[in-house]
């Protein structure tokens, strides 16, 4: 069995010219093959398909708007209760918003957010881990130093710290996750670098004249991506939780914003009397988060077929 | 065996400078003016306000005040509160035990159901057992506890009342405050009921807090036990005909169990990020809440010696772990 | 160390347990079972816990308060948080005057009478004789209350030099903040039972200061035992007072216990215990209230108090605050210098509307600077009407016949007389355009804010005011005179005929002339119109049923002497 991805490709090459028998799959196929073949992984990935529609389209998806107040239903219980209302269906919250819209337009702001956090960290991680790993030295302990000390407080911890700093909001949220993240990445980019750099197609370029920059970009890099991928992708559902966690401390996305941690941020006054307050919120993270660890399983299945049994 | 040991404390050193360097930075990078927070609505004339600066030590040069920073950490001084003027350590202190006892119940908790179902899991591998238990424990691990925790307060306090909705005793209970441990506390009162009452408060904020390490055990610990299943001595022993419960407790379980130990070691950091989201819907008075709220009432010198403390302890059980896992396996020692 | 201390005083002052045997049996049977059953029998358990608990409280008078938060400390000098005075100085110590239980009126307490110079410059005070100290682990008093204890308590504060001045953090916001270091010019013992005050210029709301919390009076003995054994620190960790109840414990946010001073001057209190638990959360105070876990909580959810109205185990009581939330129109900057501008905006806000989207019921629209349960209050004023068409035509008569552009400044934090600054200035804004008048909403953080608005940047300004002494001194000299016009006075408003007023008011003491002032002070305030005067906040508490007695303390405090459990 194939040891990684590119290693996979590679013999499939030679086998190629070599035998001439029945055809081996093209790389992208055979991932494809085997992240099918997990069926957690196709039901995250479809989860978040139909999430990340949810987000484009939320204005013309969400039956109302998000931060619209219907003075007259406060806390109107959903469709299904009595009490309630098809107009509503999941129901209102205290000021008479519709929190299926609230939810929906949620979705927007989690993926959004989520993906410029995941982004930007995976940019910032890999251009320092890039660094670390080819120049070494001075340069490497400093960087690795200081992701040491970002990894030595609990990374929600560290994350109100850089709140309480910059002040609470979304976007100093998004930042604060994206420092919080990055250190994972520059660990995985340093690592992967510096076993790429000892082999010989590296030393090849090397002699050719490659410099540095294309050194790194063109051909160590994208040898390394596997497990940033996989990273990445569970880094999305720390990301969503993350953001979430610090929304309901009241440290993230300020009201009205319907971030769904901020959404449950009052929730424990409304415990006693609107549970539909609480739950909804909740379980859109919880489905988000669970989709993207499903995914991300069956993603790092697929691009690492060695830990596959 | 002397040269791992200095070299992974050798490591902590600049680690720790540079979490001091950080709370340092913390109090400094905040906006607004502390001292015109101090004063609120009511103002305060500017040569007060000079006096209060220098008091705070804000008038000097930066890099004086990190020094006398230090050297005022290195003597145990961390501050005091600006709401409270309590020496920082001393908050800390009182409020630790809290934390640590919250901790270490959910701790226990994730074991005593993250281990069975995961050795379960791994010698049923392929049933349904396994499937279940592993969609449910990547739920668990996916679950974002603020409002896990909710969820529990709605079924269990509020809907069917069977525990309380927050704190760590009922305030009718009456009894000393000796470890600061309430289960031992209450234990030691001998007053009635007391011991319960503590009890049932620690139920739901345990559960909460343990539901990822649980989730986290049980996976790593079927990962771990499908692996050493696979080692030849374990055929070797099946080969001899050993009974299939004596090869997995006595020989697969030992030795899976290594990881997994190092894994609850390490998940301090993640319990203590799980603790400021548990301690503050519970109202459980710990470390945790106290940071959360230091923010809120923009308490910075709470913040800048919390951040340090909580860090210094996550560093130390970090290297302890480290350090007895060397101990456990000499691999790892001569790796480097 | 904190803990310590507290563990101390607390074995000193629980009484003995004589069944102490007995239970600590059946606690270690509880213990045996629990671990059998550990999720089944905890359910059980609690239920046997609870009535146990209720059993035990029978006996002994047991009040539970579901406090909102930790104090601060327990020397009220040092702090100025209202949390932190419910915990000390409205239930471990006196002052020289009181506030009458539930009144704004002050009363003889620690001094049984008092007298004033001619001239308004010495106070004397007749102090009260047998009146006796807390003894708790750290302290046993040797002597009674007297002169001693109450120069300590002024000199620690008015004195840098004094050995107790820079203990535990050393700074007395509130005295700073009255004035006192400025006003009091000599704090002297005449004999043993006779202090007498002497002032740099007269102050007619001096008596009302001595009132207040920071004016709490401290053991002087206790403070030179501490002091000799090197741990001045305890004097404020574990005070010792002479209130009707002294402080066993305190374990920080989670519970501070109180027991009944056996030797109060006033006659011991008829609660045997007072517990504080400690609940940040008003959801969360009020399960505790319908469990039966607590008797009595402060601030409850505005949405909660249909439940709670209909809860039949709950009484609720209510009263409106000693509080006022305003919009400040900055009178320097244009177009606010001009009055008819100011008036035109006073009539284009719709403050009922205010009144129910903010306060959601919980706040009174306001016309005056000053709260009705304030004595001098003029009821006679009348407010402007909500006339957005009258507004616009004065708007047009002072020259801004297409309105102006302005700014209205928010507060980020949720204050008592001022729910949500945001939504405030949402709804200000709207009533604004209305008029023509185009609003940008304009927010800081916290303490930003209130720099910037003390410098008068703004144009508009949302603030408030919580009275510390029930003096109008204390709302408008503070809030709108010319001395305070380039601070406090959000306004930056100085009006010489209103200036004029406050000052004769706080020349005199015959309070029948002060009256008279603050009312014809507030005619001319409401016709200038440096505010737009927007609610007092209505205090609601609820309280199971079996407590009786109680009083809402015009101040926003939870006193709890008097208070009685059936």
């Amino acid at each position: 069995m194939p040891a990684s991805q590119t290693e996979a490709a590679a013999v499939a090459t030679a086998e190629d010219a070599n035998s001439g028998m029945a055809a081996p799959p093209h790389p992208l196929v055979e991932f494809w093959g085997y992240f099918t073949s997990s069926r957690g992984a196709v039901i995250g990935l479809v989860v978040i398909c139909v999430l990340a529609i949810l987000a484009i389209f939320a204005d013309v998806i969400a039956p109302l708007a998000p931060d619209e107040q219907f003075r007259d239903s406060f806390l109107v219980p959903p469709a299904w209760v009595e009490g309630g209302s098809m107009r509503f269906i999941l129901g209102t919250d205290d000021i008479g918003r519709d929190i299926l819209s609230r939810i929906i337009h949620g979705a927007r702001v989690s993926m959004s957010i989520g993906t410029l956090v995941v982004t930007v960290s995976l940019a910032l991680g890999i251009a320092l881990g890039l660094i670390a790993g080819y120049a070494r030295g001075v340069t490497e302990v400093i960087i690795m130093r200081m992701m040491d000390i970002m990894l030595a407080l609990p990374s929600l911890l560290l994350a109100i710290v850089i709140v309480a700093i910059l002040g609470p909001s979304l976007v100093n949220a998004a930042m604060a996750v994206v420092i919080v993240a990055m250190p994972h990445y520059v660990r995985l980019t340093r690592a992967a670098v510096i076993t790429e750099m000892s082999k010989d197609y590296v030393t090849a370029s090397r002699v050719n004249g490659a410099g540095p920059f294309r050194l790194m970009i063109v051909q160590v890099l994208p040898n390394c991506m596997a497990p940033l991928i996989v990273q990445a992708t569970l880094g999305f559902s720390t990301a969503v939780l993350d953001l979430a966690a610090l929304g309901f401390l009241g440290m993230g996305a300020q009201p009205p914003t319907p971030e769904w941690g901020t959404m449950l941020a009052n929730a424990l006054q409304f415990i006693q009397r609107a549970w539909w307050v609480v739950s909804f919120p909740g379980l859109a993270i919880l489905v988000t988060v669970l989709a993207f660890n499903l995914m991300g399983d069956g993603l790092r299945d697929a691009l690492d077929p060695k830990l596959k049994r | 065996m002397l040269r791992f040991f200095l070299t992974k404390v050798g490591l902590i050193v600049p680690t720790f400078i540079g979490v001091t360097l950080l709370a340092f930075a913390l109090i400094r990078l905040v906006p607004g003016d502390p001292v015109e927070l101090l004063a609120g609505e009511r103002g305060i004339d500017p040569e007060r306000h000079a006096a209060m600066r220098a008091e705070l030590g804000l008038d000097k040069p930066l890099l004086v005040q990190y020094g006398i920073y230090i050297s005022n950490v290195l003597q145990g001084d961390l501050g005091r509160s600006i709401v409270t003027k309590e020496p920082v350590l001393n908050e800390f202190l009182t409020l630790f035990p809290a934390t640590i006892e919250l901790s270490v119940c959910a701790i226990i908790i994730a074991m005593l159901v993250g281990l069975p179902v995961g050795i379960l899991a791994a010698v049923r591998r392929g049933s349904i057992f396994d499937y279940a238990s592993m969609g449910v424990s990547l739920t668990g691990y996916s679950m974002p506890i603020f409002w896990w925790a909710l969820l529990l307060i709605l079924t269990f306090s509020v809907n069917l009342g069977w525990t309380p909705v927050s704190g760590r005793v009922s305030a009718l209970y009456w009894f000393d405050t000796v470890t600061g441990f309430m289960l031992i506390d209450s234990f030691l009162s001998g007053e009635e009921g007391a011991f319960g009452s503590a009890v049932r408060h620690l139920i739901l904020p345990s559960i909460a807090l343990g539901t990822i390490p649980m989730a986290v055990i049980a996976r790593m610990t079927r990962s771990s036990m499908l692996e050493v299943m696979h080692e030849d001595y374990i055929r070797t022993a099946r080969a001899k005909g050993l009974p299939r419960f004596r090869i997995i407790v006595l020989h697969a379980l030992r030795n899976a169990l290594i990881p997994v130990i190092t894994v609850i070691g390490l998940a301090v950091g993640v319990l203590f990020a799980g603790a400021i989201l548990t301690e503050t819907i519970f109202a459980w008075p710990g470390v945790g809440k106290w940071l959360v709220e230091s923010v809120r009432r923009r308490d910075y010198p709470v913040l800048q010696g919390g951040v340090l403390l909580v860090a210094s302890v996550v560093m130390l059980v970090n290297l302890t772990v480290d350090l007895l896992y060397g101990l456990i396996n000499p691999r790892i020692r001569h790796a480097r | 160390m904190l803990a310590a201390n507290q563990n101390k005083s607390g074995n000193n002052n629980g009484k003995p347990r004589p069944y102490q045997k007995t239970q600590i049996e059946i606690g270690s049977s509880n213990m045996r079972l629990s671990h059998r059953k550990f999720g089944l029998s905890a359910v059980a358990l609690g239920a046997l816990a609870l009535s146990a608990a209720m059993a035990a409280s029978a006996q002994a008078k047991t009040l539970v308060y579901c406090s909102e938060g930790s104090p601060e400390g327990f020397t009220p000098s040092l702090y100025t948080a209202g949390t932190t005075f419910d915990a000390s100085s409205r239930q471990i110590f006196n002052r020289l005057v009181e506030f009458e239980r539930g009144t704004t009126k002050v009363v003889p307490a620690l001094a049984e009478s008092w007298s004033v110079s001619d001239d308004g410059l010495s106070y004397t005070f007749k102090l009260r004789k047998g009146v006796s100290f807390h003894k708790t682990k750290g302290f046993t008093p040797s002597r009674e209350f007297n002169a001693d204890d109450v120069i300590f308590s002024f000199e620690r504060q008015r004195v840098e030099s004094h050995p107790y001045h820079k203990v535990s953090g050393g700074s007395y916001e509130y005295f700073q903040a009255m004035d006192m270091p400025k006003l009091i010019k000599s704090v002297d013992k005449v004999d043993s039972h006779t202090v007498r005050f002497v002032l740099n210029m007269p102050e007619a709301p001096f008596i009302a200061n001595m009132a207040m919390d920071f004016a709490s009076i401290h053991s002087a003995e206790y403070a030179d035992q501490m002091m000799k054994a090197g741990t001045p620190d305890a004097f404020d960790q574990n005070p010792v007072g002479t209130g009707p109840f002294q402080m066993v414990a305190y374990q920080k946010d989670a519970f501070i216990r109180y027991q009944a001073h056996p030797g109060y001057w006033g006659g011991k209190a008829p609660l045997d215990k007072l517990v504080f638990a400690i609940t940040p959360d008003a959801s969360v105070r009020f399960a505790k209230l319908k469990a039966g876990e607590c008797h009595v909580m402060p601030y409850p959810n505005p949405a909660d108090l249909a439940a709670m109205k209909a809860d039949s185990s709950i009484n609720v009581m209510e009263q409106e605050g000693l509080n006022v939330g305003y919009l400040a129109f900055n009178t320097e900057k244009a177009p606010y210098t001009d009055k008819k501008v100011r008036q035109a905006l006073n009539m284009a806000i719709n403050k009922q509307a205010i009144i129910e989207a903010v306060f959601q019921g919980a706040g009174s629209p306001a016309k005056n600077p000053i709260p009705p349960t304030m004595w001098s209050y003029n009821d006679n004023v009348k407010d402007y009407a909500y006339d957005p068409v009258k507004a616009k035509q004065l708007l047009a008569e002072a020259g801004h016949p297409n309105g102006f552009k302005t700014d209205i400044w928010a507060m980020p934090v949720q204050r008592p007389y001022n729910p949500n600054a945001r939504r405030m200035a949402e709804l200000i804004q709207a009533d604004f355009a209305k008029v023509g008048v185009d609003a940008k909403i304009v927010t800081y953080e916290w303490g930003e804010y209130l720099k910037r608005s003390r410098k008068g940047e703004h144009q508009t300004v949302l603030l408030g005011w919580t009275g510390d002494n029930g003096d109008p001194d204390n709302f408008m000299y503070v809030l709108l005179s010319c001395a305070a016009a380039d601070g406090a006075n959000r306004a930056r408003w100085c009006h010489k005929p209103f200036d004029d007023l406050l000052k004769k008011a706080k020349q005199t003491t015959d309070a029948a002339a002060r009256t008279k002032y603050y009312e014809e002070a507030q005619m001319i305030f409401k016709e200038e119109a440096p505010w737009f005067t927007v609610a007092h906040s209505v205090v609601f508490m609820p309280m199971s049923k079996k407590v009786s007695n109680y009083k809402i303390d015009p101040f926003g405090g939870h006193p709890f002497y008097g208070v009685d459990l059936n």
